[in-house]
């Protein structure tokens, strides 16, 4: 049975020009700020901004943070949820889908509610308590995509007899988990963490609406008033996704996908 | 009469010719197998009668009319899967009714027929249910009930019993060859399985590299194997290294041991090497009988398998097994005694090519 | 069976207490930053400013800016979830099935990884740099072919343009969740289909196609949420201009229009209700069409 292939090249076709047509499009426009000659100009003028050194440099620590704690949250979770408590399963997939359903936004309003200064927890009455928040935000919005990578990870390997093995030379728990299982998931938990980073490093909504000096609100600021800049950081933000991406298939993560809204 | 035939088939994928040339004609209400290695070409002969692969040259005719060039869609074929693959999506009786309902049958003829065959594969209850509720074996026989529901001109089944428990396969075995002569429908079966081939078939061709090695009823392919390959594909069997004495008497010598063959020797001439196989179940021990052949040896190994014994003589550089029934009363010999082994001319098989 | 089970709790005595202690992390994050807050949110869509019960928050979102922002960010999720699942699902097919050299597929699952994280403000830079009034392409159609699209009606800050820079992440989100389905599509059911005499139409219209649906169905679903709670890119793109619902929930937030806090409870309530909808009706019509599963 012998199908013509001319369809499937179509829609090939397509979506090459489509993907493809706008990164082109985009590269040439962040060459063209010195007029009449293409050069590198608008990168030049982005990296020596401070205010890009510095926001980038906060949301970077933020996502390291969001990652920490996500991985210290997420790990004994899954871990637990598969060895001892298989009955939570349910409820605990059902959690960690939740932020797929709740619009950030929405959750942020939420947070402004339930942390603003004359609330029982006034987290939002410092610098350091309003960065906790929004390294909580990051953490829920990675939730299902951090658990289903280290999920994933813990069902490749046998956690019982990890357990076992350990157990019976003597191991406390917290020893089991950390020095047996976690370099077990190493491959699984890298991959939830660069994918992490790729949703948090330029989350524009969250950061905004706690008046965090992070990258997205940079970002949107910098595409308010200027004119190529925005172009090069558009290639710079492509390359950064691309790069954790590229890392996640370098670790053997597979085909893991995340959105950002 | 004739009623599929295949006229010098050849496929090629790519540079790697995988089917060299096949002629066959098989009968109306004909069972043939397909009996052979994996890899040997009978699953790719088989998908080219259904359409799947085109040939890359050779005619394929059903009934007189050259279907070559037929979408499998056009040739009124059935088939049934190694992996059952019915439609998960459709219970047992939309299965079966699949081929009616594109065939734009009225309902109360597809109803009708859905029913004779859920009678036919005796699962009259099963209609409503999902595929996933059935047992392994269940499913084939709605697989095979789904195939026949059309009225098709040929059956194909490549492997349907390979993914069955022992058990079910040989009962179903029977159950398909018998709703095949019940119907009269021109049968192709593809395996891998001898025994599922012999038991079965009306005749088998047992397939090698692509070519047809032999084809035969299973008597035939049984007892007088024409090549190397069939002899040691069909059957367990022992393969001794004979030394021609004389080629017309048929003398050969096998650890300076002299027996007689009942057939002439190829044209081997006195000093050539000969491979000549014995059946384990043609060997016996202990007696001396008149005219028939005799070799002495030691015992090499006794394995009792319950109802057979199956002992390992050893001659010289040779060794065959042979099989006895269990006697309660008589102990199996032991290891190291020294034994004859006794069969008749007619037992030792000559292979086609004098070498070893 | 069961007394084995009964065994085995006699002969291992667990400290259950410990092993939920491991758990009440995860849970007590989950009550803090998911489900309080959101509770918070639907309880304060039922109050006024003192805290008193109270249905006027609804009733005040009947206004036209409003009901129009529900029903423009509807149509835009609703289309950009639909182009997507279209083109996702044809080029899914395409990698899969279609007789394409090997690197295609590879190369195409990476970009799509790439692609469907490839969102938020970065995204609509991207495209005012190419469909905006100076972007190369709308630049390139003019000098080349003389179309001028801004003069034919199009608007990159409009409906179809957001749509069409949603499908960017949209495409590739729906091309990773249907090729790993449609490699779920076995070459035999196709084979034994072709064999009883169907047609390839009548293939795809009678096993593959209900075969596939609960996936595509789901991806829909999963696109349109994924549309409905954005705003970093149309926000970049078209600043407040746009009357989408995240929009408009942000300003309120921000405390720059309305100012009415408790509206904006009721609006995010809304927001909720709608993609918890989508979500419950996925889960029900899914339990339906998989009958046949286990």
């Amino acid at each position: 049975m012998k199908r013509p292939v001319i369809g499937p090249w179509i829609a090939i076709i397509i979506g090459v020009i489509y993907f493809l047509v706008p990164l082109i499009a985009t590269f040439e426009f962040s060459l063209r700020m010195k007029r009449g000659v293409y050069s590198f100009e608008a990168y030049r003028v982005v990296f020596g901004d401070p205010n890009f050194q510095a926001s980038f440099t906060y949301s970077a620590v933020i996502a390291i943070a969001a990652i920490l704690f996500g991985i210290l949250i997420v790990v004994p979770t899954a871990y637990i949820v598969q060895l001892k408590l298989p009955r939570l399963r349910p409820l605990v997939e059902f959690i960690t889908l939740l932020p797929l359903v709740i619009p950030a936004i929405v959750l942020v309003f939420g947070y402004l509610r339930m942390y603003n200064s004359s609330s029982w927890i006034p987290l939002t009455n410092s610098v350091r308590g309003t960065d906790f928040l929004l390294t909580c935000a990051y953490v829920t919005l990675a939730l299902p995509y951090m658990y289903r990578a280290v999920d994933t990870g813990l069902r490749a390997i046998d956690i019982r007899t990890l357990t076992e093995a350990a157990q019976s030379l003597g191991s406390s728990w917290p020893r089991i988990l950390f020095q047996v299982i976690l370099p077990n998931v190493r491959v699984a938990v890298l991959s939830g963490a660069f994918l992490t980073f790729a949703i948090v490093i330029g989350e524009f909504t969250m950061a905004s609406l706690l008046n965090r000096p992070a990258f997205g609100p940079y970002l949107q600021l910098v595409g308010a008033n200027r004119a190529y800049e925005p172009a090069a950081l558009a290639i710079i933000a492509f390359i950064i996704t691309w790069a954790c991406m590229g890392l996640i298939q370098l670790f053997g993560g597979g085909r893991q996908n995340a959105t950002r809204r | 009469m004739t009623f599929l035939t295949l006229e010098s088939i050849t496929k090629t994928f790519g540079n790697q010719t995988t089917i060299h040339g096949i002629d066959l004609a098989v009968e109306r209400g004909e069972f043939v197998s397909f009996l052979g290695p994996s890899g040997c070409g009978k699953t790719t002969t088989l998908r080219m009668i259904a359409g799947f692969e085109t040939p890359t040259s050779g005619t394929i005719k059903i009934d007189e009319k050259d279907v070559t060039d037929l979408r499998p869609n056009q040739r009124n074929i059935g088939m049934v899967f190694q992996a059952y693959a019915l439609f998960p999506n459709m219970t047992v009786a939309d299965n079966i009714a699949f081929g009616l309902k594109v065939a734009k049958k009225s309902s109360s003829e597809i109803a009708a027929r859905v029913k004779e065959m859920l009678a036919l594969i005796k699962l009259p209850d099963v209609g409503s249910r999902y595929p996933y509720q059935l047992s392994g074996g269940q499913q084939q026989r709605v697989a095979l009930a789904r195939a026949l529901a059309i009225q098709p001109k040929i059956l194909l089944l490549d492997e349907p019993l390979s993914a069955l428990d022992a058990k079910i396969r040989i009962s179903l075995r029977e159950e398909i060859r018998a709703v095949q002569r019940a119907l009269g429908i021109t049968t192709i079966y593809v395996t891998h399985d001898q025994e599922e081939a012999l038991s079965m078939s009306d005749r088998i061709c047992v397939m090698n590299d692509g070519r047809i090695e032999q084809l035969g009823t299973p008597f035939e392919i049984y007892n007088y194997p024409k090549t190397r390959f069939v002899a040691s594909f069909v059957g367990t069997l022992n393969i001794l290294a004979g030394k021609v004495l004389d080629s017309t008497a048929g003398r050969i010598a096998i650890d300076d041991q002299e027996v007689v063959a009942s057939t002439g020797l190829n044209g081997a001439s006195a000093g050539d090497t000969l491979a000549v196989a014995l059946r384990p179940e043609a060997l016996s021990i202990g007696h001396a009988n008149g005219g028939s052949n005799n070799l002495t040896g030691t015992i090499d190994e006794v394995h009792f398998l319950g109802s057979v014994v199956r002992i390992r003589v050893r001659f010289g550089d040779n060794v065959v097994s042979l099989d006895t029934f269990n006697r309660p009363h008589s102990a199996p010999p032991e290891r190291g005694q020294p034994v004859t082994v006794n069969f008749t001319r007619e037992d030792i098989l000559v292979l086609d090519r004098p070498a070893i | 069976m069961a007394e084995t089970a009964a065994e085995l709790a006699r002969t291992r005595p667990r400290p259950v207490s410990l092993t939920w202690l491991g758990v009440v992390p995860f849970m007590l994050f989950a009550l803090m930053f998911l489900i309080v807050p959101a509770t918070l949110l639907m309880i304060g869509a039922f109050q006024d400013p003192q805290g008193n019960f109270t249905l006027q928050n609804i009733a005040n979102l009947n206004q036209p800016t409003i009901i129009r922002a529900y029903q423009t960010s509807i149509a835009i999720s609703a289309a950009s979830a639909f182009g997507g699942a279209l083109l996702g699902f044809g080029l899914a097919y395409a990698v899969a099935l279609g007789h394409v050299p090997r690197w295609i597929r590879p190369t195409m699952m990476t970009f799509s990884g790439v692609a469907s994280n490839f969102a938020g403000v970065p995204l609509a830079f991207a495209f005012m740099a190419t469909l905006g009034r100076t972007g190369l392409v709308t630049a390139l159609l003019t000098s080349i072919f003389g179309i001028n699209i801004y003069r034919y009606g199009f608007n990159l800050l409009s409906f179809g343009g957001l749509t069409l820079t949603y499908l960017y992440f949209q495409i590739p989100l729906m091309i990773l969740i249907m090729t790993p389905a449609i490699d779920g599509l076995k070459r035999e059911w196709r084979e034994a289909s072709s064999i009883l005499g169907a047609s390839t139409w009548q293939y795809w219209r009678m096993i593959a196609f209900p075969i596939l649906w609960p996936s595509l169905l789901g991806s829909f679903l999963l696109l349109f949420a994924n549309a409905f709670g954005a705003i970093a890119t149309a926000y970049a793109l078209t600043g407040s201009s746009l009357n989408i619902i995240t929009i408009l929930l942000f300003a309120q937030i921000r405390g720059d229009v309305l100012h009415d806090p408790n509206l904006g409870y009721a609006l995010a309530l809304g927001m909720i209700l709608i993609t918890g909808l989508s979500n419950g009706a996925y889960i029900w019509l899914r339990s339906r069409s998989e009958r046949w599963m286990r």
